[in-house]
């Protein structure tokens, strides 16, 4: 492993190379980004994760020059684009559609940004071919974009895209289009690729398994707003609001009232005969507050017996069993008809699982599992 | 395929019959040997050997089409246009009577477009002739082009052409490079249409020609009210050759766009 962390958002001394400052845009009464800022460094793989209508391509258009914004600026290196036109930003995109020129080859959609630039032809060749190389397309070069395959317009688009070499490379749901085998192996590819380059990708989607693989920091919106940015294992692990958790894979979520007992540690009260919870929190909350409890399935421990020293253990019976494989979710019914899961690898033979449907267990998580979240 | 059921093929020999059958004995006649008309005496081709002889049929010929290639090409070019801004343009003021003004002159009287124009010929001193032709061909057939090319530009992707503006091009190079050359069926088959129409025009042509030229049709209309001669009929024949050639290509360049799009589209399906 590298001896330095990439993470540069860490560091006051970076410049950042995108800088989003009170940017709002509004389509008619419809306001599609609400007073937005956000920075983004050179090299980083950045992802806008949200359910579609967040806004999210709405920033990417901008980025690309298609759309202004209505007030605030948006700074590339420093000096505001909002003016330039897309033609002339050191910024390339890939589209959703890929968007490749039916009519010329692979080699000709490659060159055709490079051909703008009136690069002599010894010079464009080699970068054609450079191009060629690094999406693995040699073959393919006097193909037209019909006779290809999905996976291999993909990466033509992604070369076209990278051919001159921009500061910021935009990639509107680059994956969408593909099933998902070869989504995965495309993710990878990406990454190296963006790796290879040093070119900072910024990536447009709205499947979070996607964003948390390729992404070293992950912006989830939502309505216009970011909810929270970080990188991918901060997002999962730590969510500010019950949105971002809710909106990052499976979750439990407890409602209830906080009462603090010692050093960052909250009793949370949540429903009439089911014992106090227990959660620490850096957060502080004034006692009787409403907050909510986050926890991940995975992290809930599921027993026969009350385990004996057990934080949080609550008593219910087995609902239903999601077996997905490699792991199954228990949905555990407590008394009072909350549904909680549980999550467990299935390491031994289906045939020799502990529990089945409506069998009494105990669930039991730390202290430190959940997340405490104000309301 | 299914098989014609009876009430089918009667309907159908009928409406061909219908269609198809004046022309076919115009056709017919045309090789007729006899100088009446109505009689026939044999086959012969004299008649068009002496129409290539005829010179005043040949000038006309050659005025109606120097103003159809040019009435078609200025068409296709205000037409083509008239599309981008109708489709491309976005919501701009006066959209809507600019594209209702453009679709007007499809259902205007022919005779009431050829009498305007007429009148503005005189009114700003235009003498009557090709040109004026030229012009008037023009106006209405440029309507027939915006549709065809603007009913091709609403299924086209207009992320293509962002792609081309985001690559480097300015607006004017995207369209010249990547618009262009994609929309070019409905573009030809725009300018065939309008090349067509202004052979086939009588009524508008006999407002705004002059003395100095007359198109075909004219001609063929002021020779057959002193009685119709075979001559008259080779010479319609060929006109129906030439429209014909002219409507079947404008459907087979679309045809053919259309087919070797759907022909791309499942490739694409097949290799995902």
């Amino acid at each position: 492993m590298n001896s330095t962390v990439f993470a540069p958002w860490d560091d006051p001394q970076a410049k950042p190379l995108i800088q989003f400052r009170n940017v709002s845009k509004r389509f008619g009464a419809f306001t599609a980004i609400d007073n937005l800022s956000l920075d983004i460094y050179e090299r980083e793989f950045f992802a806008l994760l949200g359910p579609s209508g967040c806004g999210k391509t709405t920033m990417m258009r901008m980025l690309a020059g298609f759309e202004t914004p209505t007030e605030g600026h948006i700074l590339l290196s420093g000096q505001d684009i909002d003016p330039i036109p897309p033609n002339k930003r050191a910024v390339n995109m890939m589209f959703q559609s890929y968007a490749l020129f039916p009519h010329l080859s692979i080699w000709e959609n490659i060159a055709f940004g490079l051909r703008r630039d009136r690069m002599p032809k010894a010079e464009l060749e080699a970068r054609v071919e450079e191009m060629l190389r690094l999406t693995r397309l040699e073959q393919f070069a006097r193909r037209k974009p019909h006779q290809i395959s999905g996976g291999q317009r993909q990466r033509v688009a992604l070369a076209r895209s990278l051919a001159k070499a921009p500061k910021l490379l935009l990639l509107d749901e680059p994956l969408g289009a593909l099933d998902k085998k070869l989504r995965q192996d495309t993710q990878f590819e990406l990454m190296d690729i963006q790796e290879k380059t040093g070119t900072t990708f910024v990536i447009v989607t709205h499947d979070q398994e996607e964003a948390m693989t390729v992404a070293s920091r992950v912006a989830v919106m939502d309505q216009g707003k970011l909810m929270q940015v970080a990188t991918p294992d901060r997002i999962y692990e730590t969510p500010n609001s019950v949105y971002v958790a809710d909106f990052i894979g499976d979750v439990n979520i407890i409602e209830g009232r906080a009462t603090a007992q010692g050093d960052e540690s909250y009793r949370i009260d949540w429903a009439e005969g089911q014992p106090p919870l227990t959660a620490s929190s850096p957060t502080s909350l004034s006692n009787g507050q409403g907050c909510h409890l986050a926890i991940r399935p995975e992290k809930v421990t599921i027993s026969a017996e009350r385990p004996a020293e057990a934080i949080n253990a609550i008593q219910g019976k087995v609902h239903d069993i999601a077996y997905l494989g490699n792991l199954s979710t228990y949905h555990v019914e407590l008394a009072n008809g909350t549904i909680i899961k549980a999550q467990t690898a299935n390491t031994r033979r289906i045939s020799r699982r502990s529990f089945t449907w409506e069998d009494p267990v105990w669930l039991s998580w730390t202290a430190t599992a959940a997340v405490l979240l104000e309301n | 395929m299914n098989r014609l059921s009876w009430f089918n093929a009667v309907s159908l020999t009928l409406g061909f019959a219908f269609l198809y059958i004046p022309m076919v004995i115009l056709i017919i006649f045309s090789f007729n040997e006899s100088k009446l008309v109505t009689v026939w005496a044999g086959f012969s081709t004299k008649w068009y050997g002496e129409l290539v002889q005829n010179e005043a049929f040949l000038d006309a010929a050659w005025v109606t089409l120097r103003v159809a290639v040019f009435s078609s090409t200025l068409a296709t070019i205000l037409g083509t246009a008239a599309a981008y801004v109708l489709v491309r343009g976005g919501r701009f003021f006066g959209r809507t009577l600019f594209s209702g003004m453009i679709y007007a002159p499809l259902v205007m009287p022919e005779v009431i477009t050829g009498l305007s124009l007429l009148l503005l010929f005189i009114g700003i001193g235009l003498d009557r002739g090709i040109l004026t032709i030229v012009l008037a061909h023009t106006t209405f057939s440029m309507c027939f082009v915006s549709v065809v090319v603007s009913s091709r530009l609403v299924t086209f992707d207009q992320s293509l052409e962002e792609a081309a503006l985001d690559l480097g091009c300015s607006p004017a190079q995207a369209f010249r490079l990547v618009t262009l050359p994609i929309i070019a069926p409905a573009v030809i088959s725009g300018w065939l249409l309008a090349f067509t129409l202004s052979l086939d025009d009588l009524v508008i042509a006999s407002f705004t020609s002059g003395p100095s030229a007359t198109t075909l049709p004219i001609k063929i209309f002021s020779a057959v009210r002193l009685g119709v001669s075979p001559e008259i009929n080779a010479l319609s024949t060929l006109m129906i050759a030439v429209v014909t050639v002219g409507v079947i290509t404008a459907s087979l360049v679309t045809k053919r766009a259309m087919m070797r799009q759907r022909q791309e589209e499942m490739a694409a399906a097949r290799t995902e």
